[in-house]
């Protein structure tokens, strides 16, 4: 968190997502699926790499919190207007928790991570029927470390495409 | 074979107590008669088991010597005994003989409060077991007490084991059974009459004859593959009950029947489902709006209580197993989870992010009423009622250690039982003398291992599984 804190202050929340990603693929081992590889490639407009290298696919949380961070608004903005560009594509977004808390209250938590997350794409004029939740807790760690730079990139939002997408 | 009313009187003329006193830690002493012992040798006798004993007549007659040890302090010198090998008159009888003395050496050895003494140290070799023991053979190599005991292979293709429990010092028979059951269920023989000397021994039931209901995880942190597992109580007869394919979290035995309630992400939905240990028939506990978690039977295995989450809340509701029909229990803007009854039905001990943090809070059953009961430093989580009442255990979080702990359900007496980097989700043994609990340990390859101590915080051992292991739940009493 601190780190992401002070590279946005130095940048003035130029940062990309990808950016964000790619740092966190330097700071510690992480294996979650659709990350960047080289944010020069290019990706097809309204595909599902479109939206993971240019648009951001995940937002992250303050311990015990489920309060949009300014930058998290500011990728969740942009999601909403990727997504009011491409109508048909349908998606769930995954509430997660990190590792330091206990099971149960964590997947309670990170539903509500994926409420908030879900309420303000609402808000941004994003159907309701084109969006479902589900909540992980601490079940599907991406950053495996055993320290805080792990554990602020397990405390997240991730909004999956689940169809509409264009190929590619 | 001797009739229940002659068993009865057998038994009462004839048993006194070697005995290990449990000094309840905040409680007077309650020790429970001789009645305690017959009673469930009843209700054994009555249930659909493989298994029926019979008591033997003793040979000495009643002495008043009594073995007394006081555990107030929690560690507590463990009984010396000696289990010589059950004699057998076939080469498989004296197989079934040996491992079922170390079963029955193993079972008590783990409570902490008995030291099996080793084999080559005995003096006196049984050739028959209607010997009568040489009690100073015993005295000299400082055994209190020895157990006894034949497996007969019965002409029905059953296994029949007969035993006797002698006080070395009173010179006498203390208890004697016989078990005859399935070669299939042989291991049960064993933990039968380890929970047979435990009870004539400490006054209090055992709880080997149990079995433990848990989610086995394998492969790497960010792809951990979780089933549904069971195994006996010492980690024998290791069965799965779901392939992997589904996340699967928080099992929880019914106190009453062979049924499971556990929390799966099947069909992409994470619902709160019940699985029949016997039938192995899965079913949802009902279909609701949003996601259905953290279940736990009541004490009547009859209605389960869980949490539903509506948004950004989760709130407790109680559901009628008959009916189906759900009641909203509280009504919080809130995270209301972990929840778990009272023995005796009347409360609900539960978690709530309500002030702000994870608390405990008991309310009465129908909801009303709800008082916060955890005031220390940090977090404090899964509360689960003991099954004698008297106390509730739960994780705490405080400066970055995750902490086993037991408090009385008035929040008084709080007592660690084990603190570290992660310990997390306690069960209760069904006596109430033993927590159970998984601890993860760190790194990237890191994964959690079940553990259990006793509510004293002595006697802290890991239980034997194949893989990485999380969320135990004790059954009750097999029976």
């Amino acid at each position: 968190m601190g780190l992401n804190k002070m590279m946005n202050r130095r940048t003035g929340l130029k940062l990309t997502a990808a950016f964000l990603a790619a740092l966190t693929i330097a700071g510690c081992s992480s294996n979650d699926k659709p990350q960047v590889a080289n944010p020069q490639q290019t990706a097809t407009p309204g595909s599902e790499r479109d939206f993971i290298l240019n648009v951001g696919d995940r937002v992250h949380f303050i311990v015990d919190q489920s309060t949009l961070t300014p930058q998290a608004m500011d990728i969740l903005r942009k999601q909403a207007a990727w997504l009011r560009q491409y109508p048909n594509v349908t998606i769930q977004i995954e509430g997660h928790a990190d590792e330091r808390g206990t099971r149960e209250y964590n997947i309670a938590l990170s539903a509500r991570r994926a409420t908030s997350t879900h309420r303000f794409l609402l808000a941004q004029g994003i159907a309701g029927s084109r969006m479902s939740t589900i909540a992980y807790g601490k079940e599907r760690p991406v950053a495996l470390c055993d320290a805080e730079n792990c554990w602020n990139q397990n405390r997240r939002a991730v909004t999956v495409i689940t169809g509409g997408a264009v190929p590619g | 074979m001797l009739g229940l009313k002659q068993m009865f009187n057998m038994k009462c003329n004839n048993i006194r107590y070697l005995k290990i006193r449990f000094q309840a830690l905040w409680e007077p002493e309650t020790f429970k008669g001789s009645y305690g012992v017959i009673k469930r040798y009843f209700s054994n006798l009555a249930a659909p088991l493989l298994v029926l004993l019979v008591v033997f007549a003793t040979f000495s007659q009643p002495a008043n010597a009594l073995l007394e040890i006081d555990v107030t302090q929690g560690r507590v010198k463990p009984l010396p005994i000696a289990i010589p090998d059950f004699l057998g008159s076939n080469e498989s009888a004296i197989k079934y003989g040996h491992d079922i003395a170390g079963i029955i050496g193993n079972d008590l050895l783990s409570s902490g409060l008995f030291q099996p003494l080793p084999q080559n140290s005995y003096i006196e070799q049984f050739s028959s077991f209607s010997q009568q023991p040489r009690f100073g053979d015993w005295r000299t190599i400082q055994a209190q007490a020895l157990v006894t005991g034949q497996i007969v292979m019965q002409p029905d293709g059953r296994v029949r084991a007969e035993f006797r429990l002698w006080d070395v010092f009173a010179q006498q028979q203390m208890t004697g059974l016989q078990f005859v059951t399935t070669p299939k269920n042989w291991r049960r023989i064993g933990h039968l009459i380890s929970d047979t000397i435990y009870k004539a021994l400490t006054g209090e039931d055992g709880y080997f004859d149990t079995r433990i209901v848990f989610i086995s995880e394998k492969g790497p942190k960010n792809k951990r593959i979780k089933r549904l597992a069971i195994m006996d109580q010492d980690g024998f007869n290791l069965r799965y009950l779901t392939n992997g394919r589904s996340l699967v979290l928080t099992p929880r035995f019914s106190p009453t029947r062979q049924e499971i309630t556990y929390m799966s992400y099947a069909g992409g939905k994470p619902r709160v489902y019940l699985f029949n240990l016997q039938t192995g028939q899965r079913e949802t506990v009902g279909v609701f709006p949003n996601m259905s978690f953290s279940p736990r039977f009541g004490p009547s295995g009859r209605r389960v209580i869980m949490s539903l989450q509506n948004g950004a809340n989760s709130n407790i509701y109680m559901l009628d197993l008959q009916t189906r029909g759900t009641r909203q229990l509280t009504n919080t803007n809130a995270i209301d989870t972990a929840p778990s009854f009272s023995p005796d039905g009347r409360n609900i001990v539960f978690e709530s992010d309500r002030e702000g943090h994870q608390q405990i809070y008991v309310m009465s059953s129908n909801g009303s009423n709800p008082r916060r009961i955890s005031f220390g430093k940090g977090r404090y989580s899964t509360p689960v009622w003991s099954p004698r009442g008297d106390l509730i255990a739960f994780t705490k979080m405080s400066k970055g250690r995750f902490s086993i702990g037991v408090m009385r359900p008035d929040g008084s007496g709080e007592r660690i039982l084990t603190s570290g980097y992660h310990n997390e989700g306690p069960t209760w043994a069904p006596n109430g003398r033993v927590v159970m609990f998984f601890r993860e340990s760190r790194g990237a390859n890191g994964g959690p291992k079940l553990y259990s101590v006793d509510i004293t915080g002595y006697n802290e051992r890991q239980i034997k599984t194949p893989g990485f292991a999380s969320d135990p739940a004790w059954s009750p009493l097999l029976n």
